[in-house]
């Protein structure tokens, strides 16, 4: 700075004399590691003789899978019966669990195209592993409806294809919309998903020395040769898919809220549902986005990838969301007082004081409370805390849709009507095996697809900058 | 070109690092080049213009799919609801653009998206698993660390010896030709 030459007329003269101090940014990759050291750890994951912690897990999550199959076999050769569903609760675990998946996927979503459009560079290293969350949950989270239409031969019914009645779906129904979203966005997120990863299964096929494992990822990469001319028409793309995915996200927790809001039951017919039901599936993604990529961190040694810049700020996003559905939860109680209506008014005294005050006490305590103490940065350093921090976000979520589906469902107009729900084993044995059916996908994606996006990560690297010399 | 070009399929030319290759591309650029491609691990900020490269006609897939899109899902909810089977729900009018909005709007997301998908593919020339680059031990690396500039010889430029040395004045490492 002293020894600039002349002061040219569009610096202001006071920057030679203060001498200004380059602002830190935080690292992104951490001790400048390089390009090959990226394709080699990320590469090296899925080349290494598989690890005995994988088979391990691998054939825990097989058998916790198991009993989503065992419940759905059970269901359909018994019928719905089998369910603790009994009027006035028509909608039980299957639509909680179903909202609770869903919501999971929106994180996947968020990461790989809002902060995408948003040029948030940090969400490179986090990207692949959650749009693969986004993808394995929704396909858990249709499990739900799927069996919940009764007799699951039929559900083909649900789209709109010629049947032998002659007769089509009836399109002012919510839950016809939510076949639409939900099936657009598995679609669009596994095209989104399958695209940005070709590129970095080209540099696995370039790698490989088997015949077996050249084969299996050559078909996979398609013959991606990674041209300039190729990837300004993946960039376009990838933008342009981000930029659709965008608008989908939000249209589908949106279109999940309609399921309720279109409805007349005190507690679900409110306007407030679609932002609220958006906060809420962000917050709980970005909860499951951690307590997977926290062991996977740990496992791979991955320190320097996914470093606590990038753990501080999906922390800084739960607590930011989290915030977000406490707010909606106090905006609930006020619009009920302030509505005059006395149903909507006893739903809410109902939801926090009545039969079902357990489990709203656990979903405040959980959403509310707990992503408070991300505040402090000594926790968000903590991460073994920041892991069960999630687990209780995780909870609180799920419990957020029991304490929508149920408590509204239980207490509604007529009091001669009124119920008290609880699970069956069989429901319980059908939700539980979905975390196996999940762990499964997730464990298969993490042993032979790239788990990082390579290319993006390098792309992030201030040494990929052809300027930087 | 001339006879002995036949079996060739271009010169390749390795560089060290981002800025080495991009101010190369620059100089091949500016010599005229036409049919011929830099070959990076990731996209290089930048290189299109280095490259003197149009912009992506992707969008227009997207724009085609996001109509197609619409239009199906207008064409879908009224052929069902109101023309082949027509629904009394509520006594409402058999189709408005309002109640089925949501599934017009997923549709056009949806078929957007496959024109983005495939338009990627199909403008990319992909899939395509045999390729002349394939067998060169070098090209293996440009999904790693190394960047490599490929002439081919369909260019009018395309002189196997002037080629080979106009990349090394680039500052290029290792050249090979490629063969067909």
């Amino acid at each position: 700075m002293a020894h600039a030459p002349e002061h040219s007329t569009d610096r202001p003269e006071i920057l030679d004399r203060v001498n200004p101090a380059e602002l830190p940014r935080s690292k992104l990759i951490l001790n400048d590691r390089g390009f090959h050291w990226i394709t080699d750890k990320v590469c090296g994951i899925v080349e290494e003789p598989t690890p005995l912690w994988w088979k391990v897990t691998f054939a825990v999550a097989l058998f916790i899978a198991s009993f989503t199959g065992a419940g759905l076999f059970y269901l359909v050769s018994t019928g719905t019966g089998t369910w603790g569903l009994r009027s006035p609760i028509g909608w039980g675990w299957a639509i909680v669990n179903f909202v609770f998946w869903v919501g999971i996927g929106h994180a996947g979503t968020l990461i790989s195209a809002i902060l995408c459009l948003l040029r948030q560079k940090w969400r490179t290293s986090i990207n692949r592993a959650a749009e693969a969350m986004t993808i394995f949950a929704v396909m858990c989270a249709g499990i739900f409806p799927l069996f919940h239409v009764g007799r699951v031969w039929f559900a083909w019914w649900l789209f709109p294809l010629p049947n032998q009645n002659g007769i089509w779906p009836q399109f002012r129904s919510p839950l016809e919309w939510d076949v639409f979203a939900v099936s657009t966005y598995f679609t669009v997120s596994t095209l989104f998903w399958y695209m940005g990863m070709v590129p970095d299964l080209g540099a696995i096929r370039d790698r490989a020395k088997t015949w077996w494992r050249k084969a299996f990822y050559s078909v996979l990469a398609l013959g991606w040769r990674g041209g300039n001319r190729q990837w300004s028409n993946f960039e376009m793309a990838y933008l342009l898919l981000a930029g659709l995915s965008t608008p989908l996200v939000l249209s589908v927790h949106t279109i999940v809220s309609f399921d309720f809001a279109v409805s007349n039951v005190p507690g679900w017919h409110t306007t407030i549902f679609p932002p609220y039901f958006v906060a809420g599936a962000i917050f709980s993604g970005f909860a499951m986005v951690l307590t997977l990529m926290l062991p996977l961190r740990a496992i791979y040694r991955l320190h320097d990838v996914i470093n606590q810049y990038h753990i501080d700020n999906m922390c800084k996003i739960i607590l930011a969301t989290g915030t977000m559905v406490g707010y909606a939860y106090a905006t609930e109680f006020f619009i009920a007082a302030y509505s005059g209506n006395a149903y909507e008014k006893f739903a809410f005294v109902n939801r926090a004081f009545g039969q079902y005050a357990w489990a709203y006490w656990i979903m405040v305590s959980c959403n509310v409370i707990t992503p408070q103490l991300f505040w402090f940065k000594k926790i968000r350093e903590n991460h073994a805390l920041v892991w069960i921090i999630c687990l209780f976000v995780n909870v609180g979520m799920w419990f957020e849709r029991f304490v929508i589906t149920v408590t509204s469902l239980a207490n509604d107009y007529l009091p001669s009507s009124w119920g008290y729900y609880s699970p069956t084993i069989v429901d319980i044995f059908t939700f539980f095996g979905t975390f196996g059916f999940f762990s499964v996908l997730f464990l298969l994606f993490v042993r032979f697809l790239p788990l990082l996006p390579m290319a993006e990560v390098k792309m992030v690297t201030p040494q990929a900058d052809p300027h930087a010399h | 070109m001339n006879e002995r070009n036949e079996s060739i399929h271009g010169v390749a030319c390795t560089f060290r690092s981002p800025s080495d290759v991009f101010h190369a591309a620059e100089k091949v650029r500016d010599a005229g080049w036409k049919i011929w491609d830099v070959h990076t691990p990731f996209p290089i900020h930048g290189m299109d213009q280095a490259m003197g490269l149009p912009r992506s006609k992707v969008p227009r897939l997207t724009l085609l799919g996001g109509v197609t899109g619409f239009i199906t899902g207008c064409l879908l909810t009224w052929y069902m609801n109101s023309y082949d089977y027509p629904l009394v729900v509520g006594g409402k009018p058999f189709w408005s653009p309002i109640f089925p909005f949501p599934i017009m709007y997923e549709c056009t997301i949806l078929f957007a998206a496959f024109g983005t998908f495939f338009g990627q593919f199909i403008l990319n020339r992909l899939p395509r698993h045999h390729h002349p680059l394939f067998d060169l031990p070098q090209f293996a690396r440009t999904s790693d660390d190394t960047f490599m500039i490929v002439l081919e010889a369909r260019d009018k430029n395309f002189h196997l010896d002037e080629s080979r040395n106009f990349l090394l004045s680039l500052g290029g490492q290792e050249i090979t030709v490629i063969r067909e």
